[in-house]
């Protein structure tokens, strides 16, 4: 009973700052809160110490999954509870080695190949971790453009459909475009992509400006447009001519991201493209009057109106960016990984980013962290399928639990007693 | 004879704070007990001990001269008090009986819920105690003052002895808590006892049969009605001398900065909310714009700011017509504003203070260099501010939102008034605040007037606008009724103007009227 009525009385506090606001503002309110005022690495271990507990319970949780779906243990527990126990303890130790090997490689391969200085071994040897960070690519881009939406009020569920548009702009680039240098021809694909994924951003952000139509389901239905545009392009004008299947053509030479590596190492400059438009996201939103001007307008459009802000254009604005972070998403894995344009690339990076801006708390730190934790875990994943047949969905799964209680802390603490950041005590000395 | 509650040496502590500090008090069957203190003295902590939502550290909690143990509001209702809070704790979309008998459910044979039954018991309670409320009206469609009521309700039909009401009047107009006062002295009449949470001395001598002033979690000292007056009260409060009159230099009014023409606005509804309104404010001097809340004057301030489309006018700032022009060329004439609601206009609750401080200028050379804000710049200017304009804050880093409402008040005082102007348009600048930060932004107002800005001054709190303006323009039903200099201004003939009685009857022939 206790509390729950603490709780309650928290209720009707918060109520008094966002009467006239939807649930869809108390919600962006609630992720986009900053942590109380504290410095320093105490206010880092704060900000971290949900998700860490999160990411852990996830895995907890998780185990039990891989445990239930796995048949030896239901024969093991048939024969005795203790042969049961181990056995599914043994089970989702297990799973979890070949998670962590196909995530980052193993410790043993590495060493031997090391010692055993074959070029290509080595190269094997090092590929997991590497490839992590090739799947965390997309997902910092397009967790950047959640993130900025979230900071500036919209919710920007279209990442997908920007994506899509972005990959077709930057992979029409690529391939039309001929004869330009590489030191040319990539930022302008790159861009080509930006462009096409923020004019998907736009015309949402355009809607709810100026008709106040909803952005949530705009975005959702853009996504839709989108799929079905990049389909018909796919078996018509971007056919690639001499294919039997609905792809594009390949882009030329001087537009891939180069690659670091002899094959099979997939890791291009796409990685450190996305940690600089990370870092530019960082400085235009908390440097800049323009960011200024987003996140007023995000956290109370009322004051920013007031303060002479125009709040029809920074929606745009933001939308607009935001689509144009996805569109590089989508860019990056044309010109970085796939070098063509087919059905279905992208594979739900654009939901998935949804969640992990929420898991980065909407700053671009947090959401490069979070890409590499997805990127990461869904690398490790194909590997734990393979050698073990546990199946790929359990990542996902753990991915969603995680995600669960990322987005309900109140379940975190519970489970392991933490205080709610309280705002009154820290300074209720000065009210007096 | 036994008091019926009785609270001994109530103590709690909050990291950094003794909110309460052995706090004793002591009410007898039937009164109204106020219990007084700024925002943070502690009166709330005290409550939500007694309520069972904070548990003390030391001290006991008595009712009729036996000991309980309260953990849970559970506990405090079986124990007969129960709580009118603040903000009211009922779901719009349920009707009166729905909410009243939420968490006290009777239930026909089958656990279904019984209405009627609750229903005529409501009815029962309304007409004992004249609370007035009809038990099937749906929440949302009820004025303010009635859903206080349905709280009061809710309570007596838990048949709580011993009623809590937090601030009961914050939300309502001087009509509705005339109203409540009303309610409560008959609830006491029926043997009910009251703690009347408040920091408005006027209520108190109104309403109260004791006070108990609190000031940093310790009772001051415990007076009657009889013995005390306003002041009294306040040095009480505060721990100094406060003046409660404040004192003025003569009137040096000068150019006309703010002229207003023939003005018409709609409210949100479409309704139209001013109809030809004209006055001018001149540099130096302020003018006072009274009314009951709702006669029109949130919409003329917005229009004046800026914030709000006329249909109809002219509105000139220094010669010019801003009629339309949005916010922020009003803003860069010269143009102040203390919104009417600081939560949801002024301030950005979740943003630092430095934040909020630059709101207005966040643009602006020394802020921004270009495109690319001065963050240091900004703190520099932010320590100033909080230092000049008294903010009480950890620092110029931390969140708004954890202010006391005084405090975040001066914030907004502070970006508008530190910056060069020359009109200040201020919306209820003191409304929900206590006697010191009252003072303080009194007193800013009166400054910005000696050193030349106009001010346009909005209040429904009579008393200000008295005290402050040099002029009084009346509102009523979206019209100026009148403009009556403050020297021929009187409490009562202005209160007769707002409630629209016709000028000629009042300001001619004054001494003809029945006093009223």
């Amino acid at each position: 009973m206790h509390p729950t009525c603490q709780h309650l009385s928290g209720v009707s506090l918060d109520e008094k700052t966002s009467k006239k606001q939807d649930a869809g503002k108390i919600f962006l309110e609630e992720v986009t809160s900053p942590p109380p005022d504290q410095r320093g690495l105490k206010r880092f271990g704060r900000i971290l110490l949900i998700p860490v507990l999160a990411v852990f319970t996830g895995l907890v949780i998780g185990g039990i999954f891989i445990a239930l779906t796995s048949e030896n243990i239901y024969e093991a527990f048939g024969r005795s509870f203790g042969a049961g126990l181990i056995e599914a303890l043994q089970t989702v130790g297990e799973a979890y080695v070949a998670l962590f090997t196909g995530a980052f490689g193993s410790p043993v391969r590495i060493i031997t190949a090391l010692q055993s200085g074959d070029g290509l071994e080595i190269r094997r040897a090092f590929n997991p971790i590497l490839e992590s960070l090739v799947t965390s690519t997309p997902y910092i881009f397009a967790g950047l453009s959640v993130a900025l939406g979230f900071r500036a009020g919209v919710f920007n569920i279209g990442a997908e459909g920007q994506i899509f548009m972005g990959a077709a702009a930057a992979t029409f680039a690529g391939y039309a475009l001929k004869g330009l240098p590489g030191i040319i021809h990539i930022p302008l694909a790159l861009l080509a992509g930006a462009v096409g994924g923020g004019i998907w951003g736009l015309i949402p952000g355009w809607l709810k400006a100026k008709t106040g139509g909803h952005e949530v389901i705009n975005t959702i239905m853009m996504n839709y447009i989108a799929f079905r545009l990049s389909d018909w392009l796919l078996t018509g004008p971007m056919k690639r001519p001499d294919s039997f299947s609905p792809v594009s053509p390949m882009i030329e030479q001087s537009a891939m991201l180069p690659r670091f590596f002899d094959d099979p190492i997939r890791f291009h400059l796409g990685f450190f493209v996305a940690l600089g438009v990370a870092w530019l996201v960082w400085w235009f939103m908390f440097k800049t009057t323009w960011g200024f001007e987003l996140r007023t307008v995000g956290a109370n459009p009322f004051a920013s109106r007031y303060a002479g802000m125009n709040v029809a254009r920074n929606t745009i604005l933001a939308m607009t960016l935001a689509g144009a972070l996805a569109g590089l998403a989508g860019a990056n894995e044309v010109l970085g990984v796939n070098h063509y344009l087919a059905m279905a690339f992208s594979s739900g990076y654009g939901f998935d980013s949804i969640a992990l801006a929420l898991l980065g708390n909407s700053h671009p730190l947090g959401v490069v962290l979070a890409s590499l934790l997805f990127g990461t875990l869904r690398n490790g994943a194909t590997p734990m399928q393979v050698s073990l047949g546990i199946p790929n969905d359990i990542i996902m799964v753990l991915q969603a639990i995680i995600l669960m209680f990322i987005a309900a802390p109140a379940i975190i603490r519970t489970i392991y007693r933490l205080k709610k950041p309280t705002k009154e005590q820290p300074v209720a000395n000065f009210k007096m | 004879m036994t008091p019926v509650l009785e609270l001994r040496g109530i103590t709690k502590q909050f990291p950094g704070v003794l909110a309460n500090d052995h706090i004793d008090l002591k009410l007898e069957q039937g009164e109204i007990h106020a219990l007084l203190g700024e925002n943070g003295a502690g009166k709330t902590t005290l409550m939500n001990i007694l309520y069972g939502l904070y548990q003390p550290d030391e001290g006991d909690i008595l009712v009729r001269g036996e000991k309980i143990e309260v953990h849970s509001p559970s506990d405090a209702i079986a124990a007969g008090v129960g709580m009118v809070h603040q903000h009211f704790m009922l779901i719009p979309v349920f009707t009166v009986t729905e909410n009243v008998m939420l968490g006290a459910e009777v239930l026909r044979p089958g656990g279904f819920l019984d209405r009627q039954k609750a229903a005529a018991r409501i009815n029962e309670i309304s007409e004992q105690y004249r609370l007035a409320v009809d038990p099937h009206s749906m929440i949302k469609d009820l004025p303010v003052g009635v859903q206080q009521r349905v709280e009061i309700i809710k309570l007596l039909y838990r048949e709580a002895d011993i009623l809590i009401f937090d601030e009961p009047t914050a939300v309502l107009t001087p009509q509705e808590a005339d109203e409540l006062f009303k309610i409560m002295r008959s609830l006491t009449d029926q043997g009910k006892t009251i703690i009347f949470i408040t920091h408005k001395l006027r209520e108190v001598l109104a309403v109260a049969d004791h006070i108990t002033v609190i000031r940093r979690g310790t009772v001051i000292g415990t007076v009657v009605p009889a013995e005390a007056d306003q002041s009294s009260l306040a040095s009480m409060m505060v721990g100094r001398e406060v003046d409660l009159e404040l004192e003025r230099s003569p009137l040096n009014a000068d150019e006309v900065v703010l002229e207003v023409e023939n003005l018409i606005m709609a409210d949100d509804r479409h309704q139209v909310a001013v109809e030809g309104v004209s006055f001018e404010v001149r540099a130096g001097e302020i003018l006072g714009i009274a009314g009951v809340q709702g006669n029109g004057q949130t919409e003329l301030i917005e229009a004046v700011t800026g914030l709000r489309q006329p249909l109809g006018g002219i509105i000139r700032l220094l010669g010019q017509d801003i009629a339309g022009a949005p916010p922020r060329v009003v803003t860069e004439l010269g143009s102040a504003h203390i919104p009417e609601d600081r939560q949801r206009d002024g301030l950005v609750l979740s943003f630092p203070v430095m934040d909020n401080l630059i709101l207005a200028q966040y643009y602006l050379e020394p802020f921004a260099h270009g495109k690319v804000i001065d963050w240091q710049k900004a703190l520099e200017v932010s320590d100033q501010l909080i230092e000049k304009f008294d903010i009480r804050t950890p620092n110029a880093l931390t969140e708004v939102d954890s202010l006391s409402g005084g405090n975040q008040q001066k914030v907004i005082v502070a970006r508008e008034l530190s910056r060069p102007i020359k009109l200040l348009v201020a919306s209820q600048p003191t409304r929900g605040l206590d006697v010191g930060s009252i003072e303080y932004i009194h007193r800013q107002i009166l400054k910005g007037r000696d050193d030349g800005v106009a001010v346009l001054l909005a209040s429904t709190e009579l008393d200000e606008i008295l005290q402050l303006s040099d002029r009084i323009a009346v509102m009523y039903r979206g019209r100026i009724v009148a403009v009556v200099p403050s020297k021929e201004a009187t409490k009562e003939n202005i209160g007769l103007l707002m409630a629209g009685v016709s000028p000629e009857n009042i300001l001619t022939g004054a001494s003809d009227l029945p006093a009223s």
